[in-house]
């Protein structure tokens, strides 16, 4: 075991093993856990079923609405704000409080305001998502030199075009760092709202699952979340790093 | 002062009059001015230096010209039209700071302009090759700026403004961070460029060789508010490289300024540590 790539796969390899043996075993009883090769036959199972097909897409859908809403809004808005010193002095201290306010408090309110449909859900992720788009998306442009400003000047570039051409590229490291915890915190928002009330979604599932003391199914559930995101945050790692390694000096 | 004019009035290219910079009191401080007043014609197809001592207005004057800032009073000219506010068509600019930009490469970022003005990209291609060409950056194309050295770096920034094909450049201590070697090897870049493109050429630098051996003609400027005390013609060939610093004339010129700068750059130096 030489590199940390292996290091850290034998670990996880060695975690999963031993719950396997203390699963198999009965030390820990069937009712608290399964053992994770029975998590994942249970999965393959769903999968191939199609059983709760209609939940994994409407979750899928929900969080991607969610990533993408965050995405566009807060880019605009950090990037409009950043125009706008005195407008982002009065934001500012908002901003930087916004994530202690709990979420979930405002769930009722968002049921009152957008009905018992799948936009609640969405809300909240899209919520706990934007502020992350819009710091780090002020945070990067805050960071562009003087100098590429003026160059962008003698080329004769408009405002706008220099936002696009100038602006937003030199800040792009940084606005993938918020759009990383966008994906995370859309992730949460949704299926966490799922748990919370909805009549169908992942998050729905898994915890209608525990209400049955249906293990199985709760675990291939929870297993299919983590391996989903863990995907997908693995991948947008490795964009950023290819990204990066042009631009270190 | 009046106006130093080293060609025929129908060639003047720049017109500076009466050209004053003044940054208005902040918190306290008294109105600080910073420039000026500046009386200057630049002659179609010259090479000007400026020299002068730190925060006399070098770097002030240059954003004047460019369009950058606005003077406090005065006015400028380019080509006929008044510069005012925005930078002129025509007008190309190279600054100390690396402005090269990260996340192109070293071909899209030459190309940066060309794509800018509308250029169709075959032409967009066989004009960036041939800045690439002129820069000795070819076998850089796919670089990015990050895999270059600040002298490349620089030389990426030039090969950028002179794809425009630009009727000024102007030059901010564009090798100021280099070594002097480099430095050297640059200048003489800068002349075969200069040549070239019958381009005019401003250049601020602080280092009174690189001025004396660049340009046409030399402006040793005060201390601040920056003016100029003496215009310095310098009689170069047109056809000269960086070997000009071995005829014994460059010394003479080169110690000539020196003098006229000595006791400018000292009240600089005074100023700047409270003594005045």
């Amino acid at each position: 075991m030489k590199s940390p790539g292996l290091l850290r796969a034998g670990l996880i390899l060695l975690a999963v093993g031993a719950l396997e043996v203390l699963c198999r075993t009965g030390i820990i009883p069937s009712l608290t856990a399964i053992p994770p090769s029975a998590m994942v036959a249970s999965l393959v199972e769903i999968l191939r079923s199609g059983r709760f097909a209609a939940d994994i897409v409407a979750t899928l859908r929900n969080v991607s609405i969610s990533i993408a809403a965050a995405m566009l809004v807060g880019v605009l808005i950090g990037t409009t704000l950043q125009s706008l010193p005195a407008t982002r002095r009065i934001f500012d201290p908002l901003f930087a409080t916004y994530y202690a306010i709990p979420l979930y408090a405002f769930y009722p309110l968002l049921i009152v305001i957008f009905g018992l449909g799948d936009l609640p859900q969405v809300a909240i992720g899209f919520l706990l998502a934007v502020m992350a788009v819009i710091i780090n998306t002020l945070n990067g442009l805050d960071r562009v030199p003087k100098v590429l400003l003026k160059a962008a000047r003698v080329h004769r570039l408009g405002p706008v075009k220099t936002a696009l051409k100038v602006r937003l590229p030199f800040a792009a490291p940084y606005i993938f760092t918020g759009f990383k915890l966008a994906v995370a915190y859309s992730f949460i928002g949704v299926i966490g709202a799922e748990f919370i009330t909805s009549n169908r979604g992942i998050g729905y599932e898994i915890s209608f699952a525990y209400n049955n003391f249906d293990n199985p199914v709760m675990y291939a559930l929870i297993l299919f979340v983590l391996v989903v995101v863990t995907t997908i945050n693995m991948s947008l790692y490795v964009w950023e790093k290819r990204l990066l390694a042009r631009r270190l000096r | 002062m009046t106006a130093d004019r080293a060609g025929d009035a129908s060639q003047v290219h720049v017109s500076l009059r009466n050209i004053t910079r003044v940054y208005p009191a902040q918190a306290g401080q008294p109105d600080v001015h910073a420039l000026g007043p500046i009386d200057l014609d630049l002659t179609k197809g010259e090479f000007f230096a400026v020299v002068g001592p730190s925060g006399c207005g070098k770097s002030t004057l240059l954003d004047v010209i460019a369009g950058l800032a606005r003077p406090s009073a005065g006015e400028g000219v380019f080509e006929g039209r008044r510069i005012d506010g925005d930078v002129p068509d025509g007008i190309g600019a190279v600054f100390q700071d690396d402005a090269s930009f990260p996340w192109l490469t070293v071909f899209d970022n030459i190309a940066f302009g060309l794509r800018h003005a509308g250029h169709g990209e075959a032409e967009v291609r066989a004009q960036a090759t041939y800045a690439l060409e002129f820069m000795g950056l070819k076998d850089f194309a796919r670089a990015y700026p990050a895999q270059l050295s600040g002298g490349m770096r620089q030389r990426v920034c030039i090969a950028r403004t002179l794809v425009l094909k630009p009727r000024l450049i102007l030059l901010d201590e564009p090798f100021g961070a280099l070594d002097q070697q480099t430095r050297l090897l640059m200048g003489d870049e800068l002349l075969r460029l200069w040549r070239e493109t019958r381009a005019t050429i401003l250049l601020i630098t602080h280092a009174l060789d690189e001025a004396t051996m660049l340009a046409d003609r030399v402006g040793v400027m005060s201390a601040r508010p920056g003016r100029f005390l003496e215009i310095v013609t310098t009689h170069w060939p047109r056809d000269r490289d960086s070997t000009i610093v071995s005829n014994e004339a460059f010394g003479r010129l080169t110690s000539r300024i020196w003098a006229l700068l000595r006791g400018e750059s000292l009240r600089a130096l005074g100023r700047e540590q409270g003594v005045a």
